[in-house]
């Protein structure tokens, strides 16, 4: 028996999952970026759990439609998507390779989301050093705490002179 | 023309509102600097916050809509209530001001919903609870934001600073109503539903304290001023913006794309 056959409507479904690119960074899957949290075969149902990013993330429309297109087009459906808001993702959930595919595209990927834990300082802080996703150098600065997408910010490498975006830890 | 949707008396519902009308009217005066920031920066940032503001905005409004109203939805909610329906503070729906009005207008409302979202965690609703842990994040990276440039324009040149002053001379005017109780926070308190208003008053001028030391801003004097838009009694302001947000749904009712 070879292993298709084994494989389960489950199975086939996160396969189908790790396909389905995000909208707004589409260098990366769904799956890779971690809001998938469940699939479950409920029989003549099969229910894809996501968790959204932001609160104000306007791509979770878009999501929740390709999604459910992939896993139509894949024989595997019907299905159906539930939000489900807690745990609250956080961006430690983005798989290794989702990590480094972000940073083959040009966006420097988040450190550990403890960061976004520690106390509010308003003074004597320093700013994380988040190195170049194309040089690698540490040598870089922030140019804006916001991005093209809520999850991004600006940042600017001062050793090969070149813009770059850095997915925020949350 | 649609008509205006009534609401019931019930506590747990004015609860959920004055946080998400909170959010709602904060993220549609925000969402009017978007194009007319003055660095493409800043433009960014204040309409990602706006976006975070009306998110969370539309996960309170859907839970209340749930769970104390049967027939109206997130978009009946927003756009079909009367004026005295809408439950913010009034300090959210000021006019959007200059650039230091809107900083430190964040500053304050921002390190609020911070310690407000912060204890909600705990609330004994599971749904309020789950839209507090995602928020709770958002609010941070909003305070912080509006922190650094507070110091920044504060601690900056003669003009920035006297607009800061200015600014924040008026602000402080409406923030006693964010830690003022009533029944409403008594219910809340005794259903374990949240904190009421006034437990977040300490740790909040705690945070402000910091903050404008760090701008080499003096904290204004109390004044005997009291508004009241949480329960209803808006500024003349709110009236304009509401038309604003409004005019769509009202014109075309259930209109979608």
């Amino acid at each position: 028996m070879n292993a298709a056959v084994e494989a389960t409507r489950v199975d086939r479904a996160w396969a189908v999952l790790d396909a389905v690119p995000d909208p707004e960074v589409p260098a990366i899957s769904v799956r890779e970026l971690g809001i998938v949290r469940e699939v479950v075969d409920r029989g003549a149902l099969l229910e894809i759990v996501l968790t959204p990013t932001y609160s104000g993330c306007p791509a979770t429309e878009v999501i929740e439609r390709s999604v459910l297109d992939a896993i139509d087009a894949a024989g595997l459906g019907p299905a159906r998507v539930t939000m489900r808001r807690a745990p609250a993702w956080t961006t430690d959930w983005i798989s290794d390779d989702g990590k480094r595919k972000l940073r083959d595209y040009g966006i420097a990927p988040p450190g550990p989301a403890a960061e976004g834990t520690a106390p509010i300082r308003i003074v004597g802080r320093r700013a994380e050093a988040v190195p170049c996703p194309r040089c690698g150098s540490a040598h870089t600065e922030r140019l804006s705490a916001f991005g093209s997408t809520a999850c991004k910010a600006l940042w600017r490498c001062i050793a090969c002179k070149e813009p770059f975006e850095h997915f925020k830890p949350i | 023309m649609q008509a205006s949707i009534q609401l019931p008396t019930d506590p747990k519902l004015q609860y959920l509102l004055r946080i998400g009308d909170a959010c709602l009217i904060l993220g549609q005066r925000l969402g009017e600097w978007c194009g007319h920031a003055p660095i493409v920066e800043e433009d960014i940032a204040l309409s990602n916050m706006a976006l975070d503001l009306i998110g969370q905005a539309r996960g309170v409004l859907t839970l209340a809509g749930e769970q104390c109203l049967q027939d109206y939805d997130e978009d009946q909610l927003a756009f079909l209530r009367d004026e005295r329906d809408y439950l913010n503070p009034t300090i959210v729906e000021l006019e959007r001001g200059d650039f230091a009005f809107t900083v430190l207008r964040n500053a304050i409302v921002a390190t609020w919903l911070k310690l407000l979202w912060e204890r909600l965690r705990d609330t004994s609703d599971a749904e309020l609870a789950a839209i507090a842990g995602k928020a709770l994040k958002e609010a941070r990276y909003h305070q912080q934001h509006a922190a650094d440039w507070a110091v920044r324009l504060g601690d900056g040149t003669e003009a920035s600073r006297q607009r800061c002053e200015a600014a924040l001379a008026r602000l402080w005017l409406y923030t006693p109503e964010l830690f003022e109780d009533d029944a409403v926070d008594a219910a809340a308190k005794a259903s374990g539903l949240g904190p009421a208003a006034s437990e977040l008053r300490e740790p909040w001028l705690a945070e402000m304290r910091e903050i404008l030391d760090a701008a080499t801003l003096a904290l204004p004097a109390d004044t005997a001023f009291r508004s009241n838009g949480k329960r209803g009694v808006h500024s003349e302001h709110m009236g304009y913006i509401l038309s604003e947000m409004q005019y769509l749904q009202r014109a075309f009712p259930g209109g979608a794309w």
